[in-house]
C-alpha cells in the first residue's frame, strides 16, 4: 500500500499530516512495507489569535 | 518521487507547486521563500533587533531557526499561558531550543507576572480561550518589544493561518479586519512593527522543515483550541486545497496583492485616534486598555492582584 491509499483509506487530507517512516519523512508515492513503523503527524494547529 | 533540483529521493512534495525535494534543498526552498517575503514586503534589514514570539510549537520554531540562519538579530520572547501540562510541555520545547542553539529566550508567565492564566481569564470575561488568550499575546509581545528596544516583533502565522483568517473576516465582510490583514503591520505611536514572514509557507511546510533540521517541537494542539472556528476554517480550505492544490495561497496572494487596497480606507486612522491607558499607558480607544480592563475582570473573579503597570 502506498502513503496516498493508506491516507485515502483513514479518510485523512494529505495537506492536514507528515508521513514519517522510521525517522525518514516520506512522499505519497512511496510504497510502504508490512513491518514499517509509520507515524501519521497532523499539521494543523492554532487557535484565532 | 524525485527531488525538482538535484533528481535524488524526494523526502518531501508539494502538490501547489507541482514538485517534490530532497531534504537540502526543501529546507533551501523554505529559507528562499521566508526571504522573499521579508524582502517583497520590506519586514526588517540585518541591522534590526527582531523579537520572534515563540510558543514551542513548529511554526514559531522554524521561524526563528530561519532567522538566525539568515543571521538575523532575532531573540525570543515566550509567554507562558498557564494553560496546565501544555504550557509545561511548550516552555520546555522552546527552552531547549535556545539553550541548544545559544540564542537568548526571554520568558513572560502570565500567572507569576500578572496573576492570572488563559482559562480562568476566558471564565472571568466569557470570552472564548483564544480571545483571551490573543488579546494578552498582543498586549504582552508589543509591550516587551518597546521596553526591551526592539524594532520589530516576528509571529509565526503561516499561509494557513492567515488564509483561515480571510476566510473568517470576508465571511463577516469585516472591512475594518480586511483592512488591517496584511504580512507587516507598520510601527506607529506605542506600536511596533508585526510581522508574518512565514505568510508564503503552509504548515505542512513548516512542520516538514522542523522534522528534517531536527527540530523537537510541541505536537500536540492546544487543548483550548479544540473545536475553535479558526480550525473549521482550516479543514474547509483545506477539502478544497486538495481537489485544487494552489487554491488557498492564491486566495491569500490574491488579497494581498489585488484585494487588500480596496479595504485600506477602512482601517485608516483607527490608530489616530488612540489616546493612552490610564492604568499602562498603552495606545487605546478608551480610558483603560483591554488587556487592563481584562486584568480587572479577572482580579474580580478570581482575587488575582489588582491591576498595575504592564
Amino acid at each position: 500500500m502506498t502513503v496516498d491509499a493508506l491516507l485515502r483509506n483513514l479518510e485523512l487530507n494529505p495537506e492536514s499530516v507528515l508521513v514519517i517512516v522510521g525517522d525518514e519523512l516520506v512522499t505519497h508515492d512511496i510504497r510502504l512495507g508490512n513491518d514499517a513503523q509509520i507515524e501519521i503527524r497532523p499539521v494543523i494547529s492554532g487557535g484565532a489569535a | 518521487m524525485k527531488c525538482r533540483v538535484c533528481r535524488a529521493p524526494a523526502a518531501i512534495d508539494i502538490r501547489r507547486h507541482n514538485a517534490a525535494f530532497c531534504r537540502d534543498h526543501f529546507l533551501h526552498h523554505c529559507e528562499e521563500q521566508v526571504r522573499r517575503a521579508i524582502d517583497t514586503h520590506r519586514m526588517f534589514e540585518p541591522s534590526d533587533r527582531v523579537l520572534v514570539a515563540v510558543s514551542g510549537g513548529k511554526d514559531s520554531l522554524a521561524l526563528w531557526d530561519m532567522l538566525t540562519h539568515a543571521g538575523y538579530q532575532a531573540d525570543g520572547l515566550y509567554l507562558g499561558l498557564g494553560i496546565d501540562e501544555y504550557s509545561d510541555t511548550s516552555l520546555q520545547y522552546t527552552r531547549a531550543y535556545a539553550t541548544d542553539h545559544r540564542l537568548t529566550l526571554r520568558e513572560i508567565d502570565l500567572r507569576d507576572d500578572y496573576g492570572y492564566r488563559v482559562p480562568e481569564a476566558a471564565a472571568a470575561t466569557r470570552r472564548a480561550p483564544c480571545g483571551a488568550c490573543g488579546l494578552s499575546k498582543r498586549h504582552l509581545f508589543n509591550s516587551a518589544a518597546i521596553e526591551h528596544g526592539y524594532d520589530v516583533v516576528a509571529t509565526g502565522h503561516n499561509l494557513d493561518d492567515e488564509a483561515a483568517v480571510l476566510l473568517g473576516n470576508v465571511l463577516r465582510w469585516d472591512v475594518g479586519y480586511l483592512g488591517r490583514q496584511q504580512p507587516v503591520l507598520p510601527e506607529a505611536p506605542g506600536f511596533v512593527r508585526k510581522v508574518k514572514p512565514l505568510v508564503r509557507l503552509s504548515e505542512r511546510e513548516t512542520a516538514a522543515y522542523c522534522v528534517l533540521r531536527g527540530i523537537e517541537y510541541q505536537v500536540e494542539e492546544c487543548p483550548m483550541a479544540d473545536g475553535n472556528r479558526h480550525l473549521g476554517y482550516k479543514e474547509i480550505l483545506n477539502a478544497i486545497e486538495a481537489r485544487s492544490p494552489g487554491t488557498k495561497a492564491a486566495f491569500l496572494f490574491g488579497f494581498v496583492e489585488r484585494g487588500h487596497a480596496r479595504f485600506a480606507a477602512d482601517a485608516a486612522g483607527e490608530r489616530d485616534e488612540l489616546g493612552a491607558c490610564e492604568v499602562c499607558g498603552a495606545p487605546t480607544t478608551g480610558a483603560v486598555c483591554a488587556f487592563c480592563r481584562l486584568r480587572q475582570q479577572v482580579s474580580v473573579k478570581i482575587g488575582a492582584r489588582p491591576t498595575s503597570g504592564a
